[in-house]
């Protein structure tokens, strides 16, 4: 077994913690291999960011790998960059609050949430990366929500005032990730 | 078996240095390495070393030589360009027979390149780290946790022979998180005691009835020098027999033999599980240490089925290639699988040399 995942968006989308967060749950409470790799260089809030995300039964080979079997895109100009990179009968999750390029191929799996406006709902968009964390997981069922939420809680837990926010995130997203699921 | 952590390859390395009793760092910023200057500026403090940001490379890498000559376990990090920058100081610490470790997360080059991850310094790393021909031990890993316990290692290295050992990563090992279990913390008095043991060369304050520590880089006379450098040479060709470290896989049935080390080869490595299991016949060397270069894997492969020797690595033009030829000696053809410029080697690349050489024929 071999899943690759890439997350892009903007800089400031909280696109890398959607990747770390995933991955340090798969770390902490499965045994597959999971490779956690943040592309890097010259960035700014409002650029580009992407993460990629791959776990194995066995050891992870490439941990960038050129096409991915699922794809989040949190803005426009990611869905068109990166539309393509994905294998024939993958799954794309989109922001559709800000997504409006179709993914201009049937292969593909399209799961829309507007999670920026979910997010202003909520209160804060912030925890926009939250909730597209808790579609993803509510949609693939990947592993246990409550091991996910441990790991949002203690990585992002040290602000008490933001816990009940981003619990309340995740199971909105989770929500809608399982709704869309039952739609395919 | 201890904990299970998920950690950037950088700052993994960093603690795993001050594990193995590493309790002097100074480097300078640069990417893709900056998470090992930017942990052991945290984690030095809390175990009563030191960590300095020096004013330059060669800056931090005289540090190093200076911290190195006391016995300290020592260690400096930096990437190509700026390795290009350390190599007077790592000549030194050669010649001055002062241990010390460091790595280089290498990126693209040459010049200033670009900053992502790149396999374009292996001449360097392998055959001419600074003037004056000498060699040191290369450990190359591939994933996190080889980093780790290669880290842990190099500084035994370092001690036993007093040489330099380098650690030879790119952007990928660099930044990627991945899964792995540090070794254990040497105790402050396991520490005191490795320093301890250099008593008798190190440059630390002796009494008046004890030899006095004297290093040098220089030779006044043309004969001491060559009888230095005889010396030194006995140490490198040591390490072909003892430190060689390498994984061989299916050499006695391959039609195509694989050979990659770091990054490349945990990509080609995939390649050969996936494509053996459709029924392809594909076998690899991976050199874990470049230097000493695992020759003689090569005689054990198997020449009346190897069709190819394929030589994949991050580096265009290709720089392993000369060290696979010198082990294949004209047993099999030998061809390439380059990728450069800071983009990684991609399964699909590998996959397509692999059917070019299986398609063409016999030999």
């Amino acid at each position: 077994m071999e899943l690759n995942l890439m997350v892009a968006g903007f800089g400031g989308q909280g696109v890398m913690m959607i990747g770390k967060l995933l991955s340090q749950a798969v770390c902490d409470s499965t045994d597959y291999n999971v490779t956690f790799f943040p592309s890097y260089g010259a960035q700014q809030r409002g650029g580009t960011a992407n993460c990629y995300v791959v776990i194995a039964d066995g050891d992870v080979g490439s941990p960038k790998p050129a096409l991915v079997d699922q794809l989040i895109v949190m803005n426009d100009v990611s869905m068109v960059r990166y539309r393509n990179n994905v294998r024939s009968s993958g799954i794309i999750f989109t922001n559709s609050s800000l997504v409006q390029s179709s993914a201009e191929r049937g292969d593909v799996t399209v799961v829309p949430i507007p999670v920026t406006e979910m997010a202003l709902e909520l209160g804060s968009l912030k925890v926009l990366n939250i909730i597209m964390l808790g579609v993803y997981i509510g949609f693939s069922g990947l592993i246990d929500e409550d091991l996910v939420l441990d790991c949002i809680l203690r990585l992002l837990g040290k602000k008490p005032e933001f816990i009940e926010l981003n619990r309340k995130a995740f199971s909105l997203g989770l929500e809608a990730g399982r709704k869309a699921k039952e739609k395919v | 078996m201890s904990k299970k952590l998920f950690l950037k390859g950088g700052e993994a390395i960093a603690e795993a240095a001050v594990r193995a009793g590493c309790r002097f760092y100074a480097g300078y910023p640069i990417t893709p390495q900056n998470e090992i200057p930017e942990y052991m500026a945290r984690r030095q403090p809390q175990v009563g070393g030191v960590f300095v940001q020096g004013e330059s490379e060669i800056a931090s890498v005289n540090m190093v030589y200076g911290a190195g000559a006391s016995g300290t376990r020592s260690m400096t990090s930096s990437s190509s360009v700026g390795i290009s920058l350390k190599s007077e100081g790592i000549s030194y610490c050669a010649s001055a027979r002062v241990p010390m470790v460091y790595v280089n997360m290498q990126r693209g080059g040459p010049g200033v390149g670009t900053i992502q991850a790149s396999q374009q310094d292996y001449f360097q790393a392998t055959k001419a780290s600074g003037n004056g021909g000498f060699r040191m031990i290369v450990l190359a890993p591939s994933t996190v946790q080889e980093a780790v316990d290669m880290t842990y290692q190099a500084f035994d290295l370092a001690d036993r022979d007093r040489n330099p050992v380098l650690i030879l990563g790119d952007g990928v090992i660099g930044t990627i998180m991945e899964p792995v279990v540090l070794p254990e913390m040497k105790s402050d008095e396991e520490v005191a005691a490795l320093k301890a043991k250099h008593h008798g060369w190190a440059i630390v304050g002796h009494s008046r009835e004890e030899k006095r520590g004297f290093l040098t880089p220089g030779f006044w006379s043309t004969d001491s020098l060559e009888a230095h450098c005889l010396e030194l040479e006995k140490l490198y060709s040591s390490w072909e027999e003892n430190d060689v470290q390498v994984e061989e896989l299916y050499l006695e049935d391959a039609e195509v033999v694989l050979v990659a080390y770091g990054t490349s080869a945990r990509i080609a490595k995939s390649t050969m599980e996936i494509m053996r299991d459709e029924g392809c016949r594909i076998g690899m060397i991976r050199p874990k240490t470049v230097s000493p270069f695992p020759a003689r894997s090569f005689d054990r492969i198997n020449y009346d089925t190897c069709r190819c020797v394929l030589d994949v690595e991050m580096s265009i033009p290709a720089q392993m290639l000369y060290d696979v030829r010198l082990g294949v000696k004209d047993r099999a053809p030998v061809e390439c699988c380059l990728r450069s410029g800071g983009n990684l080697i991609e399964r699909e690349d590998v996959v397509k040399e692999i059917k070019k050489i299986l398609e063409g024929g016999g030999r």
